[in-house]
């Protein structure tokens, strides 16, 4: 009893001093002088533009990453082909890899001196300092978690139901959509989540490749770390909120999608 | 002819699973595959629903060359062993399956459902999720659903494996019946010898994913083809050089012509049967099934001294080193 007591105690701690603490602090830096500070620094034409920047490339990203996530899953649980075990290491290299060297690797294939840049801005297709190169780098670091997600799954439920479906006449899609699928919604939510979370909060990797123009190319969390540079607080802790409130939405999306019968 | 296959061969890497397979199955049939596990027996009955694609060889459904043709355009009605039911449908969802995707009319779904549900006795049960069924209504649920498209062939992959005892017991009569109204061609899967004699017009049995025997039930027991078949399809004792059904020994308590004396070791009762454990002179040891009335005239007790022989001609001849194994 005493054992569990202080073991609880002890996790709660940590997490405190760890999470709560400091993510508390950025929320009572924010509103100590009240609501009206805040609101106008995130309502600033500067701020609004990285706010909808951020959506926009959460919108673009997470539909791509969760198709290809599926395809990606299925393709490494349900196909058999030669390089299988390679996909499959590649697929966690965005893990493994820092974010920064996946900024200057999209700048070495799209910048001026790269292997693609000065054909494709030669044909006025702009990649690097703008919204193309910002979802490059989201889809690169946002790429496995639908797959890594829906994988286990795959494998859990087998092969069973789908053959079951073939012999009764269903074909590929209808056996997808009406088997598959179904099975498998519950990880792809998770992944979908995930991948979001990831997508909005990406720093490293678009802010080598976004070239840092305020007002047109700035995250959120670039524009956090700006304003904080530029000695205005106010703007940084206020944006800081708003990207913290969307990680909250996201999680609490991700306790309600949570299967009940899970952790 | 319902299903032909020709000449199959089955490799999994360098596992052999069918050898050069040649199985005939006549329309309106009910057919076992028979054979220990590993013995192939799955393999057949996957290839034959398309589920699995041959090296070698043909497989005709209803006449048709099949052998090319997806598991979607088979006609087959397949039965898994684990049931694989459509965990998050409906049981009435996971019948209408197969007219579903078909896209027949609603209110004939609706009608096949209901007539499907009578006769495998599920009615009331359609608005329930397969997690709250038994096994054996799991069972068959899935007989139902596979039905449900009117199938060429109905093809059972152990069937009964995963029920316990008193169910299998119950379904396995009910199968049989089912069959002798539905008239669907039918092969299921077992490695349970006393199942499939219970069930099945004609054996098929399997080994080493070759065909050992095939033949009716009674053919297989007493025209056993070699001695896999003799010890696989009821059982086997050595005795006076030979394999033997335990219950073609007889003991008496007299000596008599062409009798053995023998000791006996140990008298096990199961009800109507008793079984006697018995050593000849040199020590080997066999065995011998009685009733229980011809065990209570001979007032059978450990330490005895019987006198054993054969009822009827030996079934094989055996290799007399093998004679001191088995026992």
């Amino acid at each position: 009893m005493i054992a569990r007591v202080s073991l609880r105690a002890g996790v709660l701690a940590y997490l405190a001093a760890i999470l709560l603490v400091p993510v508390g602090l950025v929320f009572w830096r924010t509103f100590e002088h009240g609501l009206h500070a805040p609101w106008a620094a995130i309502s600033a034409p500067d701020a609004r533009q990285a706010f909808w920047l951020t959506i926009e490339i959460a919108l673009v990203t997470v539909p791509l990453n969760t198709v290809f996530g599926v395809l990606c899953a299925l393709a490494i649980v349900r196909r058999r082909f030669p390089g299988k075990g390679l996909l499959n290491a590649l697929v966690d290299l965005p893990l493994a890899l820092s974010p920064v060297v996946v900024g200057l690797a999209l700048y070495l294939l799209y910048g001026r001196a790269g292997w693609l840049g000065p054909w494709l801005t030669s044909h006025g297709v702009q990649v690097l300092f703008a919204l193309p190169g910002m979802i490059l780098a989201t889809i690169f670091v946002s790429l496995p978690f639908v797959v890594r997600e829906v994988v286990p799954v795959l494998r859990e439920i087998g092969t069973d139901q789908e053959e079951a479906a073939a012999t009764l006449g269903a074909g590929s899609f209808a056996i997808f959509r009406r088997v598959t699928l179904p099975a498998i919604r519950w990880a792809i939510a998770y992944g979908v989540v995930l991948t979001t979370a990831r997508a909005l909060g990406e720093f490293g990797a678009v802010s080598v490749v976004s070239g840092r123009i305020v007002g047109k190319t700035e995250t959120l969390t670039l524009y956090v770390q700006d304003q904080y540079e530029s000695f205005n607080t106010t703007g940084a802790y206020a944006a800081s909120v708003l990207l913290a409130l969307l990680a909250i939405g996201t999680l609490v999306l991700m306790t309600v999608f949570r299967p009940k019968e899970g952790i | 002819m319902a299903i032909e296959v020709r000449n199959v061969t089955k490799r999994f890497g360098e596992f052999v699973a069918l050898d050069d397979v040649s199985v005939h199955v006549e329309s309106g049939a009910l057919m076992a595959l028979l054979g220990p596990s590993g013995s192939g027996k799955s393999t057949l009955l996957r290839v034959i629903a398309g589920l699995e694609q041959p090296d070698a060889g043909e497989v005709f459904i209803s006449g048709r060359e099949a052998t090319q043709l997806r598991p979607q355009q088979r006609g087959v009605g397949f039965v898994f062993q684990h049931y694989a039911p459509f965990k998050h449908m409906t049981v009435a969802d996971n019948v209408a399956f197969g007219l579903t995707v078909r896209k027949r009319p609603k209110q004939q779904i609706r009608e096949r459902v209901a007539e499907l549900f009578h006769l495998v006795q599920l009615e009331g049960l359609g608005q329930r999720y397969p997690a709250q069924l038994s096994g054996g209504q799991r069972q068959r649920m899935a007989l139902a659903r596979a039905l449900a498209v009117e199938p060429e062939v109905l093809l059972l992959d152990e069937p009964f494996g995963a029920l316990d005892a008193r169910v299998r017991q119950e379904l396995r009569e009910w199968l049989r019946r089912l069959h002798d109204e539905v008239h669907v061609t039918t092969v299921f899967v077992t490695h349970d010898q006393e199942e499939a004699m219970q069930i099945a017009d004609e054996i098929v049995l399997v080994n080493h994913g070759r065909i050992e025997q095939v033949g009716s039930p009674r053919d297989l027991y007493e025209r056993p083809a070699n001695e896999f078949v003799l010890t696989f399809v009821g059982e086997a004792t050595p005795f006076g050089g030979d394999l033997v059904r335990p219950h073609d020994v007889v003991l008496s308590a007299l000596p008599e012509e062409d009798a053995e004396e023998v000791l006996v070791e140990r008298v096990t009762y199961l009800g109507f049967d008793v079984r006697v454990q018995l050593a000849l002179g040199d020590g080997r040891r066999f065995r011998a099934q009685l009733t229980r009335d011809e065990s209570e005239r001979l007032e059978l007790a450990t330490g005895q001294i019987v006198y054993a022989r054969l009822v009827r001609r030996p079934s094989v001849s055996l290799a007399h080193e093998l004679a001191n194994d088995v026992g």
